[in-house]
């Protein structure tokens, strides 16, 4: 009879509700328990620097290209050496979106995310960081890699001494 | 009564307390739903004010009494004031006569534990929970609002389809007892509580006090899936709370009223008697709760379907059963 069958469906509802309210609640509590966050986390965004300490961007603006809410703007600037820099470097926290596009656009490894995503102002102008706020003292997700090894041919280096290179071959002297 | 103010004084200072007792208890029990409904879902809930969220019902009303007291413009005024009250009062009114407990005897006055022992207890019950729902109708229609137009039309023709069960799912306890007064309905139990002799009737009126409370899986008249928060879509601030409170005080009368007819009311072993009425009250809005966070609302052609075709039937059936039987043992 269906009614036997409905009745003992009721009371199986009934006896999952109860299990799980015994049971352990999932909830985190935000202010003072914090979960841990995966490394690719994408929150507050920072220059790297490379292995040799020296700031990893090369104001190639592809960031500034990719980023889809306009939130990053610089100035490119050179040294005497040819080795292109950021005169300035500027991001708009109060329109990022934390999609990552910069991050993955960026050639030098410079720009990268933080799992750090507790940050919040008073003063909306608080929220532009300029260089001198994003630039930090370590080499964020990779410690080795360093852009000027690999490419940028003879700007900081002779032709020849990059880490794929040979050096060049003097075409005068290859006789048959 | 006699006019010794010592009588006087008792019974204002148990209806004081009848008073905070029931109106705290509602407090409580939209905390206790909150936080019930949160673990069913692991949550937590509301946990933040005071120690464990108990003050909660506090900042609750605070907010409540300090939001907006809006009136849609097209609303009819003196119906829209008028139906909160009369959603809230007729729930908080059936409490005065529900015993519940055992006579006290002070300084040499005898102090009945209930507010007025009514000959006829059990039908201002039916008629004041009949009352009730003009506060839902009327403030459907005051609204002047389609939704809360539906609303208080469903919470009309609700009211139809279970209430003929529930009247009739108390007749047998009336014809075992021999009596409409609460006093006698409990001490007839006091032996053994109706529920072991009319289980069917208990299941009918549990039924049928749920869709009274207008609570999942009957809250056809609010349906916030359809109509948004039906009957009282278009209240706000302390109107709304007190449609809100009405809700819980309800819970708890009801429940009341179920312990009363069913389960001996305030008769009970070891503990005393106040304590077994509030330990039965409780399980039935706990039970209330369980069933929220349990079941999907019904659709509007079931409930009529589960009333008229199945409670009413069954619960006539009953009564015949009964008297039958009755009929045989005298």
């Amino acid at each position: 009879m269906s009614i036997f069958k409905e009745t003992r469906n009721l009371l199986g509802g009934l006896g999952i509700t109860l299990r799980h309210m015994l049971a352990k609640p999932v909830t985190i509590q935000y202010p003072e328990e914090k979960r841990t966050l995966p490394s690719r986390f994408r929150a507050r965004i920072v220059l790297t620097r490379d292995p040799d300490g020296d700031e990893r961007c090369v104001a190639c603006y592809l960031c500034s290209a990719a980023c889809p809410v306009d939130c990053i703007s610089m100035q490119s600037g050179e040294r005497p050496n040819g080795r292109r820099y950021a005169e300035w470097f500027r991001i708009n926290f109060s329109r990022c979106i934390f999609c990552g596009l910069c991050a993955e656009a960026c050639p030098t490894l410079a720009i990268q995310m933080t799992p750090d995503y507790e940050f919040c102002k008073r003063d909306i102008r608080e929220m532009i960081y300029e260089k001198e706020d994003l630039l930090i003292d370590g080499c964020g997700k990779d410690d080795s890699y360093n852009f000027y090894r690999h490419a940028g041919i003879g700007v900081t280096q002779p032709r020849g001494e990059g880490l794929e290179e040979t050096r060049p071959v003097d075409a005068r002297s290859l006789m048959p | 009564m006699t006019a010794d103010p010592v009588d006087i004084a008792l019974f204002a200072a148990k209806l004081g307390a009848v008073f905070f007792a029931v109106l705290t208890l509602a407090a409580y029990l939209v905390f206790a739903e909150r936080r019930i409904l949160a673990w069913i879902q692991d949550r937590k809930g509301p946990n933040r004010v005071g120690p464990f969220g108990l003050l909660q019902p506090l900042a609750d009303v605070i907010k409540l009494l300090t939001k907006e007291d809006l009136v849609p413009a097209a609303a009819d005024r003196w119906l829209f004031y008028l139906a909160p009250a009369m959603a809230a009062i007729p729930a908080l009114l059936i409490f005065s006569v529900i015993p519940f407990g055992a006579p006290l005897t002070i300084a040499g006055h005898t102090l009945p534990l209930l507010i007025a022992d009514l000959n006829v207890g059990l039908l201002f019950f039916l008629a004041l929970s009949s009352i009730a729902v003009y506060g839902v109708a009327i403030g459907g229609w005051a609204s002047n609002s389609k939704y809360s137009l539906l609303g208080g039309i469903r919470g009309l023709a609700q009211l139809i389809s279970y209430e003929l069960s529930m009247g009739l799912a108390l007749v047998p306890v009336v014809m075992m007892s021999r009596s409409f007064s609460m006093t006698d309905i409990v001490t007839a139990q006091q032996s053994m509580p109706f529920i072991v002799y009319q289980p069917l009737a208990f299941i009918i009126f549990l039924i049928s006090i749920t869709a009274e409370c207008r609570r999942i899986p009957f809250d056809l008249p609010e349906a916030e899936g359809e109509l948004v928060a039906g009957f009282h879509t278009e209240y706000s601030g302390m109107r709304f709370g007190l449609f809100f409170v009405g809700e819980y005080i309800n819970i708890i009368v009801l429940g009341g009223l179920a312990a009363t007819f069913f389960l001996g009311g305030w008769h009970g072993p070891l503990l005393p008697p106040v304590i077994w009425f509030s330990i039965k009250t409780l399980a039935f809005a706990f039970l209330m709760i369980w069933l929220r966070g349990t079941l999907p609302r019904l659709r509007y052609d079931q409930l009529m379907h589960l009333g008229w075709k199945i409670l009413t039937p069954l619960a006539l059936f009953n009564i015949l059963v009964t008297a039958w039987l009755l009929f045989l043992t005298s």
